[in-house]
């Protein structure tokens, strides 16, 4: 036997192992959503829905064209984001239900940077208004951080608190000091942004979802090949480990809260400057709690993330389509959502069904909270 | 996780008493001063910031008993929020159906309890990640309460307050604590109750047993999956129980996603109270009685936005946490699904 088939056949030997791990990797999920879906369909039966029309017309709200495609991703743009903070704290054992505080300051800061600003040039402003949003998250998600660190008060208290916190203070702003006053405008809102802080759409797909891309290849990046990273997550599973390993636990978990701060004011701030054009309250409510969700059905990876964003987009885009053509109210998206939640995790079931073995890997998100 | 065994180290028990009392005593000083202050100015608003106080509280600690004694036997609930809306829900739905409010109440009561089982079975035996599971629950109950909601249902009314005989006379706090209607009796109950179960009862000893050390107590013949269960079925029946409130006692209707958070703010009480029953019930009066006065204030002439008044109850949970509490210790096995071998 020559050197030559001998490559060939390892070749292909590990090309089909390869496959095999694609499949092992990809076979439940897929199969969560299948049965997700189907367990949809059955309610809405029961409830006397047709539910073949309903899940044409929520394709077709959300894929079923160009246009249709373009509000999907739009849709899922905050969504990466926001699974992204939620997944990135949860790296350092941290769980991090204030993304939604963090992305109103960031929608709101890049709003104000958005209008107030004049004269910049179009790339030019977009970036600042953007690294606004971003750093006006970061200092908020940094609160909780700091306040772990040096009191030990737990992030899960302070975080659920400084989320009415944000509503609060940024309600202020956009109904007191910076309320638009362009003809006559009574609603709580910001002055619409200059156009030169808007962010583009390439045809019907909004660029921001690009940023969202990029931004998630370097959350990957910095998590798994860099020195703070591995302290990140070290800290994660183990602090006392880290601790006797000579880690800073506490600059580590100030630094993640301000990261996963930056990644939340981040998805507000594209909110703000690519779809809804100013501030206005309430334009962004629920979006943090949906950060819980997809990082969870993204298993807290990134790459994980982005297709968990897409699908939810999806379904968010096509709801009103669905509600519209086929009369099925649109909470039943948040049904199938929490039903594939289910079945992503609960992958026993699924394996029983497909017969495929278990992979190795982290499996406890958070075990127990506050024990830094 | 210590390996050597740690001596006490000597501390006078002056400054123990202070490390360990200091916070709730000066909280609760605060709070009697403010509270005698202004019923000297005007008692009618004195009464009504107390009563609205026990009002507010009431859901809150519902749902912190609820969460503790998950997590006291080592079943993180997150999912408390649903178990609250989707009990309000079928609470509703029920007293509008069969126009009896006891019905309607036990019907929220076992709704809860369904979710519990729910969590359990997830947790306990599928061994899902805990966190998920609360999220699974709370993501179904949003779903469910607004897909079969309907507009314009109405029902022949809520529970009404019944006064206790000469009690409800007493000045100040007559009318706030002698003067409710039922679930909030109960509530006065359910947390004397859980706290005397948790802390002097063999099941409660098993229970914490359970979530500090699993193995140990299975060793000892304790049935780990059991205790789990009927822990997070009760703690669920209780959360649904606080949906009760909210749709047959407070407000008399449903609305979407009207748990308004209460579910997440619970989870805060119950940290913030240390995991114990009476440590619960403190911290969500103490939320309660905030709320009750920023209440007041926007009414009184304040040359202050509304907001910033409207955040004091939160500004001050985060100050009173990181300036007097601090750390919370939190059960050993708590999130961590139990194998048996």
């Amino acid at each position: 036997m020559n050197d030559q088939s001998k490559n060939n056949e390892e070749n292909a030997r590990s090309f089909s192992s390869w496959l095999g791990a694609l499949w092992r990797a990809v076979a439940v999920p897929l199969a969560a959503v299948l049965l997700a879906i189907l367990i949809g369909a059955i309610l809405l039966a029961i409830s006397g829905a047709n539910p073949f029309r309903a899940y044409a017309a929520l394709i077709e709200g959300s894929f079923g064209s160009m246009k249709a495609f373009g509000r999907t991703l739009a849709k899922a743009t905050p969504l990466i984001f926001s699974g992204l903070s939620v997944a990135f704290a949860f790296k350092a054992g941290l769980f991090n239900i204030g993304a939604q505080g963090q992305l109103l300051f960031g929608a709101l800061a890049s709003a104000v940077a958005g209008f107030m600003l004049k004269g910049l040039p179009p790339f030019l402003h977009v970036t600042v208004a953007v690294l606004a949003g971003a750093i006006a998250g970061a200092l908020f998600g940094a609160i909780p951080g700091v306040l772990k660190a040096y009191t030990g008060a737990s992030e899960v208290i302070t975080t659920i608190m400084l989320n009415y916190v944000a509503i609060n203070i940024t309600d202020y702003i956009a109904d007191g000091p910076l309320k638009d006053s362009a003809g006559g405008n009574i609603v709580a809102r910001t002055p619409e942004i200059l156009d030169s802080a808007r962010i583009p759409s390439i045809g019907e797909i909004p660029v921001g979802f690009f940023l969202a891309i990029i931004v998630s290849i370097i959350v990957w990046f910095t998590l798994w090949r860099t020195t703070t990273g591995f302290e990140i997550r070290t800290v994660g599973l183990s602090p006392h480990a880290a601790k006797y390993a000579g880690m800073r636990v506490a600059f580590t978990v100030i630094l993640t809260m301000i990261i996963s701060g930056f990644l939340a004011g981040m998805g507000g701030s594209i909110e703000s400057l690519g779809i809804v054009g100013r501030y206005q309250p309430g334009f962004n409510t629920g979006l943090g709690f949906d950060g819980i969700t997809i990082a969870l059905l993204g298993k807290t990876h990134p790459f994980g993330i982005i297709p968990a964003a897409i699908l939810i987009g999806a379904m968010k885009a096509g709801a009103s389509t669905m509600q519209f053509n086929a009369g099925v109210a649109k909470e039943i998206t948040d049904v199938i959502q929490a039903l594939m939640l289910f079945f992503v995790t609960a992958d026993l079931i699924i394996r029983k069904l497909l017969r495929t073995r278990e992979e190795d890997g982290e499996k406890i998100i958070l075990s127990g909270w506050g024990q830094q | 996780m210590q390996n050597t065994i740690s001596l006490p180290t000597p501390v006078s028990p002056i400054k123990h008493f202070i490390k360990k009392w200091g916070a709730t005593i000066f909280v609760t000083l605060t709070v009697i001063v403010i509270t005698i202050w202004q019923y000297s100015v005007d008692g009618r608003v004195t009464e009504a910031v107390l009563a609205s106080t026990i009002r507010q509280s009431t859901p809150l600690v519902l749902g912190a008993l609820c969460g503790l004694l998950g997590e006291r036997s080592g079943v993180i609930n997150i999912g408390i929020e649903g178990q609250m809306l989707l009990g309000a829900f079928v609470g509703f739905l029920v007293n509008v159906w069969t126009g009896n409010l006891l019905v309607a109440v036990f019907a929220a009561i076992f709704t809860g309890a369904i979710m519990g089982l729910l969590l359990a079975y997830m947790s306990v035996h599928l061994k899902m990640d805990q966190i998920i599971g609360g999220t699974v629950i709370t993501t179904l109950a949003f779903g469910l309460t607004g897909y079969f909601y309907q507009v314009g249902l109405t029902t022949e009314g809520k529970l009404l307050p019944i006064p206790l005989g000469p009690l409800a006379d007493i000045p100040l706090i007559g009318r706030a604590v002698f003067n409710n209607p039922p679930i909030t009796y109960a509530t006065f109950v359910l947390v004397i109750l859980v706290h005397y179960v948790l802390f002097y009862t063999k099941w409660g000893l098993r229970t914490r047993a359970v979530g500090e050390h699993p193995r140990a107590a299975d060793t000892l013949g304790v049935d780990v999956y059991k205790v789990r269960y009927i822990n997070v079925i009760a703690g669920g029946a209780i959360a649904g129980l606080a949906g009760g409130f909210l749709t047959l006692e407070a407000v008399g209707s449903f609305e979407r996603a009207m748990t308004n958070g209460r579910g997440f703010v619970a989870l805060a009480v119950m940290l913030f109270g240390k995991y114990t029953p009476l440590g619960a019930w403190g911290a969500a009066l103490l939320f309660g009685f905030a709320n009750a006065m920023q209440t007041q204030l926007q009414f009184a002439d304040i040359q202050v936005a509304h907001q910033f008044i409207g955040m004091l109850p939160y500004v001050l949970t985060i100050v009173i946490l990181s300036g007097f509490v601090g750390r919370t210790r939190v059960p050993a096995a708590d999130g961590v699904p139990y194998e048996k071998e």
